[in-house]
């Protein structure tokens, strides 16, 4: 297992959002996470990122306790996508995707041949080479959100935690996104991500999550957990989950 | 955003020659005018060249110019590296090297020094000291804050700590003899570098040095400061420990100019941008830049302010009337470029 929760409880001293979650995500496994805002996917994801502790439970990363880790352990181990986000300075999309190895570069050091190299196959991974030169904060946000992946993939982890890497996104682009996502899976990472969309589940995750307001939580496949009845409790409005081409669906009543 | 990224090592070099160039007509410029072709022999004469060089040119040049030169170039430098600092830490460009308060702390404890005392060492001891005073307060109140982002609690605790100095500075002006005591306190918060000894060099060079050696070490990992808290630390940068490593060297940095030469704004500020603006903000080519024009910034200057008029300019005065505009373009630029 590339990343594994046992009996995890997270959320702050005097406001747990959840307890006894347990997961367990492989190579090549994909978990969606969805739950209505203030429901604690944010939390979550902190939590698994090691960046907040949790309240009760064990994080594994790689075999290892997370608590254990250093914040280089981790970083060499798991990468972190933020929400796309406008920078201040005009970093290149190179310079952005090479930051991703701060955890493999000496603490005084600079990027080395081998850095300049794994920068640049991971905005080839991506697609996204003939960018390298370009103003970070000059591209779209479509290929913002890629360079911030690239700069994920540098990090050479063994899996990789994306904080609603398609909102913001217009539609071809979230389909991208997506893709690389299901693309990265296979070959062998383990993927983490959020998303405000249900359908998104239905689109190259092997498992998902559906968080609550009260602390609740249902856990399983993509097809057990995104139904008609969970996402009417959770979301409180009347959804259909249907199937199109094989592919399901959500479809909201009006 | 940068037009010259193809070359940021044609604009850094293209800036040390153009340092070079400026600093040999500055040791040309003053009271007594000497040919550029003196001033040259005599820094060939340093050199072994064995050129031969007026007698009289070599002490203007030596005595009376060089340390002054000198400071500019010294605190320009320290003045662009502390900024471009901050700036990249605060992930603000609007920033400045005493957004901490430290020319704040610098000034109260000047000014109490002038009050109670002459000693001309005393009073660069006490800026030096209640520069540092000014931001570990800053520091120990931002830690204090918890709840809030904490770059922003920075900065806010800096400027009102540096609101309550400033009070202080005004209240000892308010009680100061106005014959003995107002003019040197007046012209030391207006900046000069007409005082700067050799021996003041002496004790600056090193604690800029102190504080220069940390930003260089880390001038590639300060790049991912510019990034979110959480961010960063997800990419294995120790955050709040690295902050506190570069506040530390640039407030020292910052206090060591501002004991030797009393409070020159601006330079901090402007700087930095300008030289952003040629190589981009990654931060081990945006250091070496900005400290070359910072030195040629103050070095230009000076050399206006003691050569321009019959009397003499306060640096600080000339670099806020280049500087205010400048700052508003920036402003509004930078407002634009959101939208």
């Amino acid at each position: 297992m590339i990343l594994e929760a046992r009996a995890l409880a997270f959320g702050y001293p005097g406001r747990r959002l959840a307890r006894g979650l347990d997961l367990a995500l492989a190579a090549g496994e994909v978990l969606c996470v969805l739950g209505p805002n203030g429901g604690g996917k944010t939390t979550l994801f902190r939590t698994l990122l090691g960046l907040h502790p949790a309240l009760e439970g064990e994080l594994l990363l790689g075999g290892a306790p997370l608590a254990a880790l250093g914040r280089n352990e981790v970083a060499q181990r798991l990468g972190y996508v933020p929400q796309d986000h406008a920078p201040e300075y005009a970093f290149t999309v190179r310079e952005v995707a090479l930051m991703g190895r701060a955890a493999r570069i000496a603490f005084f050091g600079a990027p080395a041949a081998r850095d300049f190299a794994a920068a640049e196959a991971a905005l080839e991974a991506l697609g996204i080479a003939h960018l390298a030169g370009r103003p970070y904060t000059e591209v779209s946000g479509g290929e913002r959100q890629l360079a911030l992946l690239a700069r994920a993939l540098a990090q050479e982890p063994l899996a990789l935690v994306l904080d609603e890497p398609t909102a913001n996104l217009d539609f071809g682009n979230q389909v991208r996104v997506l893709r690389q996502l299901r693309r990265l899976a296979d070959r062998g990472l383990a993927v983490v991500f959020s998303t405000h969309r249900p359908d998104e589940a239905f689109h190259g995750a092997s498992h998902a999550l559906l968080l609550t307001h009260g602390g609740a939580f249902h856990r399983g496949t993509p097809e057990e957990v995104i139904t008609a009845g969970n996402l009417q409790a959770v979301y409180g409005v009347a959804v259909k989950v249907t199937a199109v081409n094989g592919t399901r669906v959500c479809v909201p009543e009006f | 955003m940068h037009a010259l990224t193809r070359g940021p090592r044609a604009a850094t070099w293209a800036a040390g020659l153009a340092l070079a160039a400026l600093a040999a007509i500055a040791l040309s410029l003053g009271e007594v005018a000497l040919p550029l072709g003196d001033v040259l022999a005599v820094l060939g004469n340093a050199l072994g060249l064995g050129s031969a060089a007026p007698e009289q040119a070599a002490q203007i040049v030596w005595q009376i110019r060089a340390p002054r030169i000198a400071a500019a170039l010294l605190i320009g430098a320290a003045l662009a590296a502390a900024g471009a600092a901050y700036q990249g830490m605060f992930r603000n460009a609007l920033v400045s090297p005493d957004i901490l308060g430290v020319s704040a702390g610098a000034a109260a404890g000047a000014v109490l020094a002038i009050f109670f005392s002459q000693n001309a060492f005393l009073i660069q001891a006490a800026a030096f000291g209640g520069g540092l005073i000014a931001v570990a307060l800053a520091y120990a109140v931002a830690a204090a804050a918890r709840g809030h982002d904490p770059g922003l609690a920075l900065v806010l605790s800096g400027v009102v700590i540096g609101s309550l100095l400033g009070a202080v500075v005004a209240l000892v002006k308010a009680l100061a003899d106005p014959l003995n005591q107002l003019p040197p306190i007046t012209f030391w918060l207006l900046g000069s570098l007409a005082a700067a000894t050799p021996r003041d060099l002496g004790l600056a060079a090193p604690l800029v040095a102190a504080g220069l050696a940390p930003l260089w070490l880390l001038r590639w990992r300060m790049n991912l400061l510019a990034l979110d808290d959480d961010e960063a630390r997800s990419l294995g940068v120790p955050v709040s420990a690295l902050r506190l490593a570069v506040v530390c060297a640039a407030t020292l940095m910052t206090a060591a100019c501002v004991a030797i030469s009393g409070v020159i704004g601006w330079v901090g500020l402007l700087v930095p941008h300008a030289a952003r603006l040629l190589v981009g903000p990654e931060f081990s080519r945006l250091l070496p830049l900005a400290m070359l024009l910072g030195a040629a910034f103050l070095l230009a200057v000076d050399t206006l302010c003691r050569t321009a008029t019959s009397i003499e300019l306060p640096p600080g005065v000339v670099t806020a009337i280049l500087g205010t505009p400048a700052f508003l373009v920036l402003l509004l630029r930078g407002r634009r470029r959101w939208q």
